[in-house]
């Protein structure tokens, strides 16, 4: 209890505000207010709190994402749900309306009748039926709203990754602002957070550069850390390949949604390449402790910025160009020159 | 962005509405600004008797006008086969009327009246009109004209000729024009009469002294003197009698206090008693008697008391806003906590903290069971609610029995919330084990037990339900704390690795 207790009472393990304020540090508060309740619209939420709209938008703009094998709506599916899952081998289900990645479950593989999960725990079908129906019940979706159930392919882990992660599908979290990529991050499942890419519950974030897709440091529990805890490999070393399909992916993703402020959550997929896994309307602020830059610098250059007549191919090469880690740091000191410069920027794009 | 400064009048109007509301409310009614104030009520019985012609008869009683520092705050009649009026003449003062068309024998009547001691009670005294030619016999006239020409020389004004008179009068041996005038007149009516002599506004008045547990007491005979700003009072052998002492003014204008028709040998006498009452019972029985509609005193008293608790839901919300926005807690549930503080405030505290932790541990005990069970969630959550109510009325039961807790109210729980919140925390401890379980439960409770601190006080209970208008005050702060874009204090940690240390 004591261990849990004194950090708390560490000054050392506290922050001011004008350090924070100095540095650019969104806060919770300022996102809510200034980002996302501005720049997102309501009316396109369910686009992105439900993975199943996602998935179908994402498809029909041509961004690639995890094959939807089958939907389940009614209680009454799921009893039928055994001689649909009999073809696969190894699937994902998922609550369409979940959050934090609560309700996912992950199957790689059959023994006899049983099915493995990710963690190599066997459960039987029954279990599954019953994740199904608390699925349906709302149990992982926000005020316990009913749901729908998603059984979609697994993702196979780009062999890049598989010495990073431990268990579970490392994802590349990107915040996209106004279609942008400004900051992203690697995530990678630990033994403490059960396989799952999920930073509340242990997973381990790695800052991004966004020039070059280099790991820039490493957090979890919000706190820095060297290798990964389970697998000893070091960060710092990390280069994400396919950076810039990733970023150009992530941008694309504005457009598709209308989201000025948006998280996207991409998979590299040892076959398929970068993939869409989620988006995600109110992305967290970690981000920026494995980045160890303030994000926003970077949103009020871009507020400056009229972005309607940019493509996405010009708005991934405006962010590489910017929000390069070396050019980050001169910039971050002469704030006030940014926004003049930007001013410039904007008119070379117009093609007026 | 929109413009900062309309929200921030809006805000600004938002408090003034509040703050200006409340204030009125505690001027006009005296709805006290603390709990806890009381005032000293006045209780006056004035009895009167007199023996009936066997005829109509009719009674008319001069009342008390209206003075600085008391408050009529109820009057009646007891007087059988009467009937009774209070008529309030366009001038002059109120009379109280009984009448009766066949009175025989000896009458009784009761008169009572209850006044409110109110410092802050002040009446404008009308200036009084030209003096009254006072028309003296002789020898009189001379003998007055004499006191009043060694008198006036040693006089400045008004109230030092009413003060010297006053020693005039109470020279022993008496002078001999003074005894002369005495002889033929009472001793208020000299006093008031060598006044108007002298040009200065006098009237006599009748006052009665409020002393507790005084009876069969009569009013005094005074004289108020117009000091050029307003009447003094003077008792025509002690002097200026000072606001301090209680006398109340019974009749100013009218020559006599009681007046019978068709019937003979009335007298009236007064009993006095005095108590003490909470302010609050005397602004509500005002507000009431104004009877200006939208009143929380209007509602019945049942609907009051549950109107007492609804009242400080406000603050115990504004605590969670502040809790989350200010301090980043996490909590299971917004506003949970806020019902939970609503609930310790029918039970106390501690007995609720505990009885909420048992009934919380003992249904995740029973939900681990149920897991197993394979039950749709509606169904999981129906048992829980059962379970939980099954707990509460055992242990309401069991403390009632052994004693423990006498007249424990438990039934303010919001069961089905606790239902809900054991049913997520079985899956956080599913998902991520038990100290998640505690983190986010101790955030809850936390706020919970910050906002029953905050609903608990006498002031804010006080507050809450007095002046419902402070409401308007807790709306402009929620609104400024919802437009807060600074950092959370627990942001201060959580970004603790970007400090330079690091």
């Amino acid at each position: 209890m004591w261990r849990q207790i004194r950090p708390w009472l560490d000054p050392t393990q506290w922050i001011s505000p004008t350090s924070l304020h100095q540095q650019g540090i969104l806060g919770m508060n300022k996102r809510n207010v200034a980002y996302v309740a501005r720049y997102n619209p309501r009316d396109r939420y369910p686009l992105v709190d439900d993975k199943l709209q996602t998935k179908l938008v994402a498809e029909k703009a041509g961004v690639p994402a995890p094959a939807l094998l089958t939907q389940i709506r009614t209680q009454h599916e799921i009893e039928a749900i055994e001689p649909v899952l009999q073809d696969y081998d190894e699937f994902v289900i998922k609550p369409a309306q979940g959050s934090g990645g609560k309700g996912i479950l992950v199957i790689t593989g059959r023994e006899d009748n049983r099915l493995i999960k990710s963690s190599g725990a066997r459960i039987t079908t029954t279990d599954v039926k019953r994740h199904l129906s608390n699925i349906l019940s709302g149990l992982y979706s926000l005020g316990g709203k009913p749901d729908v159930a998603i059984v979609e392919t697994l993702i196979h882990v780009d062999p890049v990754f598989a010495e990073l992660s431990y268990e579970g599908v490392p994802d590349i979290r990107l915040i996209v602002f106004k279609g942008f990529p400004v900051m992203g991050m690697l995530r990678l499942a630990t033994h403490a957070s059960d396989g799952k890419a999920n930073l509340h519950q242990g997973a381990v974030g790695v800052g991004l550069d966004i020039g070059t897709g280099q790991g820039i440091k490493a957090v979890q529990y919000n706190r820095p850390i060297d290798h990964h805890p389970d697998t000893g490999a070091h960060f710092t070393e990390i280069q994400v390949p396919h950076w810039r399909r990733l970023l150009t992916l992530a941008a694309r993703c504005y457009d598709v949604t209308q989201l000025g402020y948006l998280g996207a959550d991409l998979v590299l997929d040892a076959d398929h390449g970068p993939m869409l896994l989620e988006l995600n309307a109110r992305p967290g602020l970690t981000i920026q402790i494995a980045n160890v830059q303030g994000m926003l610098p970077r949103l009020r250059h871009l507020e400056q910025i009229d972005n309607r007549y940019m493509s996405v191919e010009q708005r991934v090469d405006y962010a590489i160009q910017h929000f390069a880690h070396e050019l980050m740091a001169s910039r971050i000191k002469a704030a006030t020159a940014i926004t003049q410069s930007t001013r410039q920027g904007s008119d070379r794009y117009n093609p007026v | 962005m929109q413009p900062r400064w309309p929200f921030l009048v809006f805000i600004g109007l938002l408090i003034l509405a509040g703050i200006s509301t409340a204030a009125f409310r505690h001027q006009s009614y005296g709805v006290p600004l603390l709990p806890g104030q009381q005032h000293t009520v006045w209780q006056v019985e004035a009895r009167i008797t007199y023996n009936a012609r066997n005829g109509p008869a009719q009674v008319l009683l001069t009342l008390p006008p209206e003075q600085s520092g008391y408050r009529l705050i109820g009057e009646r009649s007891a007087s059988t086969g009467y009937g009774f009026v209070v008529s309030e003449p366009g001038t002059g003062q109120r009379l109280a009327h009984w009448s009766k068309r066949d009175a025989r024998g000896e009458q009784l009547l009761y008169y009572e009246l209850e006044l409110m001691q109110d410092a802050s009670r002040q009446v404008e005294q009308a200036a009084p009109g030209p003096v009254p030619l006072i028309e003296w016999e002789e020898p009189y006239r001379t003998a007055a004209l004499d006191i009043l020409s060694r008198v006036m020389p040693q006089s400045a004004d008004e109230f030092t000729l009413a003060q010297q008179l006053v020693l005039e009068i109470g020279t022993v041996p008496r002078d001999q024009s003074l005894a002369l005038l005495l002889s033929q007149y009472s001793l208020s009516n000299v006093f008031a009469d060598l006044l108007s002599q002298a040009n200065v506004p006098a009237r006599r008045v009748q006052a009665l002294l409020l002393e507790d547990g005084r009876r069969r007491q009569s009013l005094t005979n005074l004289v108020q003197v117009w000091t050029g700003d307003q009447w003094r009072l003077f008792h025509p052998t002690t002097g200026p009698i000072p606001a301090s002492a209680r006398y109340l003014l019974w009749q100013t204008d009218t020559p006599a206090v009681l007046e019978v028709v068709g019937g003979t040998g009335s007298s009236i006498s007064f009993s006095v008693i005095s108590h003490t009452r909470p302010s609050l019972e005397l602004a509500q029985d005002r507000a009431r008697q104004a009877s200006t509609g939208l009143s929380l005193y209007s509602l019945p008293v049942e609907e009051q008391s549950l109107f007492k608790l609804v009242m400080l839901l406000p603050f115990g919300a504004l605590v969670t806003v502040f809790m989350r926005v200010m301090i980043g807690v996490q909590t299971s549930g917004t506003f949970m906590p806020v019902l939970l503080a609503l609930a310790f405030l029918q039970t106390e505290l501690a007995p609720g903290l505990i009885i909420l932790l048992f009934v919380v541990t003992l249904g995740l005990m029973i939900r681990s069971y149920l897991s197993s069970l394979n039950l749709l969630l509606v169904a999981r959550i129906a048992i829980l609610v059962l379970i939980v109510i099954g707990i509460m009325t055992v242990v309401s039961v069991l403390s009632y029995q052994l004693g423990l807790i006498r007249g424990l109210t438990i039934t303010f729980f919001p069961m089905i919330i606790i239902a809900w919140t054991i049913e997520r925390m079985s899956i956080v401890w599913e998902e991520n084990g038990p100290w998640e379980v505690l983190i986010q439960g101790s955030g809850s409770l936390f706020v919970a037990i910050s906002a029953y601190l905050v609903m608990d006080q006498a002031v804010t209970r006080h507050l809450a339900f007095n002046f419902p208008e402070l409401h308007l005050i807790v709306l402009a702060l929620i609104l400024l704390l919802g437009r807060y874009t600074g950092y959370r204090l627990s942001e201060l940690r959580r970004f603790a690795s970007l400090s330079e240390r690091h």
